[in-house]
């Protein structure tokens, strides 16, 4: 289907540990369309950071396949798995990665420029991605004179900067109050229901809560995962 | 639902005005999204038993002929009092999943890791099912209906923190087990039975 924005079909990651081998992901398939937000839970070592990498073309399956935006993976060289990473796919990491030498703007703007943008279309676009996050008053400001909070932020619209369909989000609200964290997820949610297609790792049930199904893994296998969305009054009005 | 959070919840009703008995159920419904589900006769038999106590009063009709009640200075006192005395009484443990849990811990023929799955399945649909509703529900026009939601949410966080919590006690405890391979990495039991560690 053409809403489909990340495919991930019997992927599997097997890493080798001296004689044996270790099942990062032992066959794990996962649709993700546009306009919705998936969150993975599980326990640490379950897989959930592989997941995002292969999904994310970080990282390369040992067998399966992954699409993003209709475009396999699997055919691609490296080159042109980067371009689609630059041009298609967005992070946000719990480390921020902002560069500290350039400006909130800079930062946010710097995806484009990488990607061949004019320096004027780059900026005009992080202006716009940092008055979606709801900070156009720090796009002149450095990392250092930000808040955590900020700083979330704005790697968020440095993710979200552009074309961006795929939006792979670890750990986003990590070292953050929970005031500041739902704030970061109001932005998270807000470019996903604008038509982007999101993954979410969290080991939070309660930032888990805003996605629009959660998926659990369990020894690199997905063990199970929330209905699709029903009536959400009709919770409140059944017999107890 | 306990007769005594029916009895305050409807006598704090009152604080804003005099009311007539079957507002006292709408106003109900809409300060908690219908889920005290009241049936009339307990809303009136409630009220009954506040006029007996001196709690309520009657207060002349409104201007459809209902009968109106209001609020009473000792009922005012009395609502001060129920605000500032803790709640002791509740069903907390005899929630039904408690029991569950506590019972199918020492069942050898039940499989806790699926059945923790199923529940924690269940609490994440309930969980994202009233996030929803809090992301559109609006502190500044209706505090109580917001309030009665992050309840609910931190609640079911809860729960499921207690769903990790047995999980990892009966997971370690079966991988602890006297005959079991000794060995300090934490590896679950069925982690080699669902293949993530070949050899």
């Amino acid at each position: 289907m053409s809403d489909v924005v990340l495919r991930l079909a019997e992927v599997e990651r097997v890493y080798r540990a001296g004689e044996g081998s270790v099942w990062a992901l032992a066959g794990v398939s996962l649709t993700v369309r546009a306009g919705e937000l998936v969150a993975v839970m599980g326990p640490s070592g379950s897989g959930k950071s592989t997941l995002l990498s292969i999904a994310g073309g970080l990282e390369v399956p040992t067998s399966g396949s992954v699409e993003v935006a209709g475009v396999g993976l699997g055919g691609l060289d490296s080159t042109a798995v980067a371009h689609l990473r630059r041009d298609r796919i967005g992070y946000v990491f719990q480390d921020l990665n902002l560069v500290t030498d350039l400006t909130a703007a800079e930062n946010v703007a710097l995806p484009l420029e990488l990607g061949g943008s004019s320096a004027r279309a780059a900026r005009a676009a992080a202006v716009t991605a940092l008055d979606e996050v709801g900070l156009p008053e720090v796009a002149g400001r450095f990392p250092d004179q930000l808040s955590g909070g900020q700083q979330q932020r704005v790697a968020i619209a440095r993710a979200l900067v552009g074309e961006r369909r795929l939006v792979l989000a670890d750990e986003p609200t990590g070292a953050l109050d929970s005031r500041t964290s739902l704030a970061v997820l109001q932005v998270l949610r807000a470019r996903i229901d604008a038509g982007a297609a999101g993954v979410l790792v969290t080991h939070e049930a309660r930032y888990a809560g805003w996605a629009d199904r959660t998926v659990f893994l369990r020894d690199g296998r997905l063990v199970d995962a929330t209905p699709e969305r029903d009536d959400a009054r009709r919770l409140l009005t059944e017999p107890s | 639902m306990q007769r005594n959070a029916v009895r305050w919840g409807l006598l704090a009703l009152f604080v804003d005005g005099p009311k007539y008995g079957y507002q006292l159920r709408t106003e109900l419904d809409t300060r908690t999204g219908g889920s005290w589900a009241v049936n009339v006769g307990q809303i009136y038999t409630t009220l009954d038993r506040l006029v007996r106590d001196g709690f309520v009063a009657t207060a002349g009709t409104d201007d459809q002929g209902r009968e109106l009640y209001a609020l009473t200075e000792p009922g005012r006192a009395a609502l001060a009092d129920w605000y500032l005395t803790p709640v002791t009484e509740t069903e907390r443990p005899r929630n039904e999943l408690a029991i569950k849990l506590a019972m199918a811990t020492q069942d050898p023929s039940v499989d806790i890791t699926i059945v923790v799955q199923q529940q924690r399945t269940e609490s994440m649909r309930q969980l994202r099912d009233y996030t929803d509703l809090r992301r559109q529900a609006n502190e500044d026009v209706d505090l109580t209906w917001s309030m009665f939601l992050d309840y609910l949410i931190f609640a079911l966080e809860g729960e499921l923190r207690w769903l990790d919590h047995v999980e990892g006690t009966v997971l370690r405890r079966r991988y602890a087990r006297p005959g079991a391979a000794s060995a300090p990495a934490p590896i679950p039991a069925d982690a080699a039975e669902s293949g993530r560690v070949r050899r």
